[in-house]
């Protein structure tokens, strides 16, 4: 796109005269005049494939149809979208999709929620013309995260996209060529022997099932239903942003009292919220700052919370793993408290906890199975990890609406959070709400500033200057590891002294993680507008709470007067720091 | 400020460095440098696994590894191109070198049936290797030899008019070599 240039092309689209800028492409002209045209590869924020041929459109005078997605406009053009002609072309191509696919939709995870489903119906397509031969290379369900399935692959190439531009990791390529060609890691190896930061952004953006995570639902309904089980769920900060769009409700809609009675009718003995661990993170993670601040651990911190981002560190950046801050994420705090706080509290053996977190990633699961988050006989603190759309499922298949249900509260002890908690779940969140807490910690005053709108936004990288007491502190946000890497680039050159920078892996930190909803239908995945909603809602439930800072928490305070000691203590670092590790394949930046 | 020592305790390129120089060999890692002196290194990816193979008969994932490490290009790229052209081997080839030609004049003379031969007699497909690592066969489009009809080559020697039942004994012929 020539961005400098203003001049103006005109043409005709379907008899409608239009003029937009030189470099406008077919489609972009198009959707101006209100004209969806169908596509399949084409994804806005990605780069151009024009590979799967579904956007075609007639053009006077040209012999052959061209692809509206990345054909550029010209002087006095004349576009057809819709003719007998286009259409059964379009038909012809998405049967000939669907001929190299299996013919299993009934019993499919994004059976409903398909975009090669949803093309397949829109053009017409009543009946399977073609038979040829099928590939079906096998499953790899190696990762505990995300799974690949090929077979289901229409090889649009979007995740290849994704995970090389949005998320800088490079771990898909297209190999071999023509029939056999597949979508897969390096050497055709095993997702957890690839460079795989488990972000799971290419389930997100797959139009099919050829990427999902791996599903943890039968492990939950068997302790739902074992009688021997005091099952305990929490809920991420963003969950209740997003949970309602599986219900029908508009996007930024916050849902968190409905969420919690829906989690009551599913069996839960307990509903905990993961905004406390978010709290008591924030509380350590100051503490470990002001502790850098004054000299002890390199500057700058590097916030620690979002395990894609973990992954990608050990893989990418291990010269740079002393600056993640030690402690654990809020999910892993609050899953070990589960387990020793409050089995304490209740006279539970541990062992018969069964901790299960609903997060809105699928990362989440790998950070549950590593050997650092285990009680010392080798037990995970956090059993399951259940992703939003698993919930959702989860929900939908146990008969419940959850749009009709009476607003529920969470439980104590670990339920009570304040709005800082809250905000984690959206880039900048974990930013601010430090802020809020180092502030207090470093000035030792009553008054101090909440709000810190400096940090706030969906954009993918922002940095500024914070005073901290009588400091001037130098922030940096990121979220998509792209974004990340220009930062992390900057740390490693020393072209630039940050105090603290937060790290999100995915695009708008965990509102849009790999584990959330797929978007409502009309709107693109990775969407800035869809993730603005979910952000108001989670600033919306922060703004509402009369309790906005996370060491005013009264329950984080009583948890280090009974049974903590102080913030950094010796039983805090054993229980609620952690370590990381360089991990091979060492990745390319 | 004490961030230096820890932060390059840290970090285990140096290893990978190290590895992946020791894979490759001191020759194709000059290469591989010059490259990335260079306005766009990654352009040379092929040029330089060209090398490799010249250098190891063969693409394996150390050596991809190694080049990606080296010449800093993710290594999905580079396997994906590897696997992408057909001259770009990703298993050791065998002993003898079989080349059936399947060429349109060698096709009508039968040369299908003689690979087809071939295939059923080492118990491989075209592309493989057999597993005792004798034999490696491919198909290839007219070796220029038409009036030889149905043409094959085995490590360069050209065998003329070959049909389905001088497979057998042409491959024991090889096996005696091979065992010599």
């Amino acid at each position: 796109m020539s961005a400098k240039t203003t001049k103006k092309v005109r043409l005709k689209i379907d008899g409608t005269e239009i003029a937009v800028p030189e470099g406008t492409t077919i489609m972009a002209a198009a959707e101006q005049l209100g004209v969806w045209i169908p596509r399949l590869c084409y994804h806005p924020d990605l780069s151009l494939a024009g590979s799967c041929r579904v956007c075609i459109v007639e053009v006077a005078g040209m012999d052959h149809f061209l692809a509206a997605c990345s054909m550029p406009v010209w002087e006095g053009m004349e576009v057809r979208t819709n003719s007998p002609e286009i259409r059964q072309a379009r038909r012809d191509i998405v049967e000939l999709l669907l001929d190299n696919h299996p013919q299993d939709c009934q019993i499919c995870e994004r059976d409903g929620n398909c975009e090669l489903q949803n093309l397949a119906y829109s053009l017409g397509v009543r009946e399977r013309l073609f038979a040829g031969e099928r590939k079906q290379p096998a499953i790899d369900d190696s990762s505990v995260s995300v799974v690949r399935n090929p077979e289901k692959c229409v090889l649009c190439g979007r995740c290849v996209r994704v995970c090389a531009e949005i998320q800088g990791v490079h771990n898909l390529s297209q190999h071999g060529r023509g029939f056999r060609t597949v979508v897969a890691p390096a050497h055709f190896a095993k997702m957890d022997e690839s460079v795989c930061i488990q972000c799971g952004q290419c389930i997100i953006v797959c139009p099919t099932a050829a990427f999902l995570e791996k599903s943890s639902t039968d492990l939950v309904w068997q302790a739902l239903s074992d009688r021997s089980k005091h099952v305990v769920v929490q809920t991420a900060p963003s969950i209740r942003a997003a949970i309602g769009e599986g219900f029908g409700m508009p996007p930024g809609t916050p849902a968190t009292g409905k969420m919690i009675t829906a989690l009551r009718l599913l069996g839960f003995d307990a509903v905990f919220d993961t905004d406390f661990g978010a709290d008591l993170t924030i509380v350590e993670e100051a503490h470990e700052f002001l502790l850098r601040l004054d000299g002890h651990g390199p500057l700058p911190m590097i916030t620690s919370c979002s395990p894609g981002w973990i992954n990608f560190l050990e893989k990418f950046y291990p010269a740079l793993i002393p600056h993640a801050s030690t402690c654990k994420s809020p999910m892993s705090m609050l899953s070990t408290l589960a387990k020793t706080y409050y089995a304490q509290q209740k006279g539970l053996d541990p062992k018969d906890i069964y901790m299960v977190a609903v997060m809105p990633c699928v990362a989440k699961k790998f950070e549950a199975r590593r050997p650092e988050h285990r009680m010392p006989d080798g037990t995970p603190y956090t059993d399951a990890v259940l992703t939003t759309r698993e919930l959702i499922w989860m929900i939908k298949s146990y008969g419940i609406n959850l749009a009709l249900l009476p607003d529920g509260q969470f439980d104590a002890p670990l339920g009570l959070a304040s709005g800082a908690g809250d905000i984690f779940g959206t880039t900048g969140g974990v930013m601010e709400a430090t802020l809020r807490a180092a502030t207090r910690l470093a000035t030792g005053k009553g008054v101090e500033r909440i709000d810190f709108t400096e940090v706030r936004g969906v954009e993918g990288l922002r940095e500024t200057y914070v005073a901290l007491g009588e400091k001037s502190i130098h922030v940096a946000i990121a979220n998509g590891l792209t974004n990340a890497k220009t930062l992390l680039d900057k740390i490693v050159k020393g072209e630039e002294k940050y105090h603290i920078v937060e790290v999100m892996a995915c695009p708008g930190g965990c509102i849009g993680g790999g584990g959330q909803p797929y978007p409502p239908p009309g709107v693109k995945v990775l969407d800035p507008d869809l993730l603005r909603q979910r952000a108001k809602a989670l600033y919306a439930i922060d703004a509402s709470k009369t309790l906005r800072k996370s060491y005013e928490n009264p329950a984080i305070e009583e948890l280090y007067v009974s049974f903590l000691g102080m913030p950094g203590s010796p039983l805090a670092h054993e229980l609620l720091h952690t370590s990381y590790r360089p991990r091979l394949p060492r990745g390319i930046r | 400020m004490n961030t230096e020592p820890s932060v390059q305790s840290m970090d285990n390129w140096p290893e990978v460095e190290a590895t992946a120089r020791q894979v490759l060999g001191q020759k194709i890692c000059q290469h591989i440098e010059q490259a990335r002196q260079l306005k766009r290194p990654e352009s040379h990816l092929i040029a330089i696994l060209h090398k490799v193979q010249a250098e190891f008969g063969y693409l394996a994932p150390a050596h991809l590894d190694a080049v990606a490490q080296l010449l800093q290009v993710p290594v999905a790229t580079v396997s994906g191109v590897a696997s992408f052209y057909h001259y770009f081997r990703l298993h050791p080839r065998g002993k003898f070198m079989i080349n059936i030609c399947l060429g349109t004049a060698c096709y009508v003379k039968g040369a299908d049936r003689v690979a087809q031969k071939l295939m059923d007699e080492l118990g491989i497909q075209l592309g493989e290797t057999t597993k005792d690592g004798l034999f490696s066969l491919e198909g290839c489009r007219c070796l220029g030899m038409c009036g030889l009809a149905p043409v094959l080559t085995v490590d360069g020697d050209v065998r003329a008019e070959v049909t389905p039942d001088r497979v057998a004994s042409l491959l024991e012929e090889y096996v005696r070599k091979g065992k010599a």
